[in-house]
């Protein structure tokens, strides 16, 4: 392992999140084919801002320990860089600290004594107001601007790193970095960047592989193998059975992105524009024309969540047909009694709980969007509800169980029995948590914002 | 395969298509891409007076100003982005990765005399 420069980087991306799992065999074939570093994504904002409100990884432990292991072991055999990026889904200081815990544990269990470096990305309320005084934190579209009280509410704020920070810790001599919220390119683009590589091609190729194998004709077949050089790279699929064409590569540009041409990064602009993309063989691509524009103002885009409230959700469910054949009269006299029984017993204004009734089985996932009708045969029916605490929440759910239970449609001259799933039926969700940031700060310098540890343990 | 007697004859955007998918792209984006079957399906889609800014802004309740679509002809592709109506994870959003919202696209019925299945 050496950082000088290099006439190419060759990368091995078994996966596309850390906890996800891979057979052993993607990693023999990639260590077989030649590996500069061995990078892989460890989380995301895709699933919700729970894990960044409450700092809690979306994986489980024995899921990421098992990847450790595998991708720890191959390191050191390869003596390559590990580079892993918003750790604990999140990419909070204690994600960083719970991922190298169970590094730790993996390292000692296996003999290994690798140099691990900590990346810590979470940002101080604080220090950040410091920023918005002076003008230096800016929306991304559609928020606004931010105010100080946004910030304030934050129960956890990252910054997202570029790949400036996890090039120091390399310079330093470390072989495992475990970073904080990063960009999902920068964990793939650093060590090449490092050793001379050209930003655009760089860049591209970073984007293609941070969902492993998603830009393969079938991604359940494991990683990708890329190799970045002076004019381009070049990209295969792991798996000997699975290919990577012009189109699955070039596709890949779509994926989770607003824009397919251009993507903001903390150091600039890719821009693929005028990227041609070109099957070296069957399942092999070659891909140049990529470029990089350095933006003026390095930034450094903030993610912050806060807690909205407090939830509880009931569940019942509907076979009857003749409710069903009046469904959205059903739904609509629920809504009523609801109000009704939690204002007249609980004496709670419409502004001090909210909740939303869904018909699963009718229209709960799109709601008002939903472009089909006609009877269903069976409908769940979610009830959640919201309020400033817990015990709130949960006397609006318990105190409407009666309706859940017995609620007629308004023809009906009886009432009828609905199916409850669980007993009980209500399920305290604890806090609930929206996003509140989309913006970036004009960054003093690069690594500013970051915190580097070296050693497994604080 | 839609009943004929009882359906319009017309196919929907998803009979043309090889996938038609949607996705948050961030926490405060979504993002939907027509993979069209072939060149002729592309035509149908990536035309200006079937799918625009306006027609995207009716079907997901958002402001056509804020709608952005890409047509890309060298992958048989029509990408669509736009503001998340609604905030991902909060009491009223039902589809937290934004996964299921493709579907009122994809069932959008191509007009008389566009090109028939490939």
């Amino acid at each position: 392992m050496d950082n000088a420069p290099a006439g190419s980087v060759r990368i091995l991306t078994p996966s596309g999140m850390l906890g996800a799992g891979w057979d052993e065999s993607t990693i023999e074939r990639g260590l077989a084919l030649g590996v500069d570093v061995i990078t892989l994504d460890g989380g995301s904002t895709d699933s919700g801002p729970y894990y960044l409100g409450s700092s809690t990884p979306k994986t489980a432990a024995q899921a990421v320990a098992r990847d450790l292991r595998s991708l720890l072991k191959a390191a050191a055999r390869a003596d390559v860089p590990l580079i892993i990026g918003s750790c604990g889904t999140s990419g909070t200081d204690s994600g960083v600290d719970w991922v190298a815990g169970l590094a730790a544990g993996v390292m000692a269990e296996e003999g290994l004594d690798l140099k691990v470096a900590r990346i810590y990305s979470e940002q101080d309320a604080a220090d950040l107001k410091e920023h918005l005084d002076a003008g230096r934190i800016h929306a991304l579209p559609p928020l606004g601007e931010l105010s100080a009280e946004t910030l304030e509410s934050c129960t956890h704020v990252v910054g997202m790193m570029g790949h400036e920070p996890i090039v120091e810790a390399l310079e330093a001599g470390a072989q495992v970095i475990l970073a904080g919220r990063a960009t999902d390119t920068a964990l793939a683009a650093a060590y090449p960047l490092l050793k001379g590589m050209p930003a655009g091609p760089t860049w591209h190729a970073a984007k293609i592989v941070e969902c492993g194998g998603q830009a393969t004709t079938n991604p359940r077949t494991g990683g990708v193998h890329t190799t970045i050089d002076a004019t381009g790279f070049t990209i295969e699929p792991l798996d000997p059975e699975t290919a990577c064409t012009p189109r699955t590569v070039a596709a890949h540009m779509l994926y989770e992105t607003v824009d397919p041409f251009q993507m903001r990064e903390p150091d600039g602009t890719l821009d693929v524009r005028d990227a041609v993309y070109t099957a070296l063989d069957e399942r092999t691509v070659r891909v140049e024309g990529s470029r990089f524009h350095v933006a003026d103002q390095h930034t450094v885009k903030l993610e912050g969540a806060r807690i909205t409230g407090y939830e509880t959700m009931s569940f019942s469910a509907i076979r009857d047909p003749l409710i069903l054949r009046d469904i959205d009269a059903w739904a609509d006299l629920m809504r009523t009694m609801i109000r009704q029984w939690v204002s007249g017993t609980l004496g709670l204004a419409d502004d001090e709980y909210a909740f939303d009734l869904r018909l699963y089985g009718h229209d709960a996932v799109l709601d008002d969007l939903e472009p089909e009708s006609g009877p269903p045969r069976e409908v769940g029916v979610m009830l959640l509800v919201d309020a400033a605490d817990q015990a709130t929440a949960t006397a609006v759910a318990k105190l409407v169980n009666p309706l859940m239970l017995h609620l007629p449609t308004p023809a009906m001259g009886y009432l009828p029995s609905l199916a409850f799933p669980t007993s009980p039926a209500e399920v305290e969700r604890g806090a609930a948590y929206e996003f509140v940031l989309n913006h970036v700060v004009d960054s003093p310098t690069p690594t500013s914002l970051f915190r580097i540890e070296y050693g497994v343990q604080r | 395969m839609t009943d004929p007697l009882t359906r319009p004859t017309s196919p929907t955007v998803a009979d043309l298509a090889h996938e038609v998918r949607s996705k948050n792209a961030g926490p405060f984006w979504v993002t939907m891409e027509l993979f069209m079957r072939d060149a002729a399906g592309y035509r149908v889609v990536a035309d200006e007076e079937f799918i625009n800014e306006d027609v995207v802004a009716g079907l997901y309740g958002v402001e056509a100003s804020a709608v952005r679509i890409f047509r890309i002809p060298s992958l048989d592709v029509v990408k669509i982005s736009f503001p998340r109506p609604v905030s991902q994870g909060s009491l009223r959003d039902r589809d937290v990765h934004a996964g299921q919202h493709h579907v009122p696209l994809a069932l959008l019925r191509v007009p008389e005399g566009a090109p028939a299945r490939g």
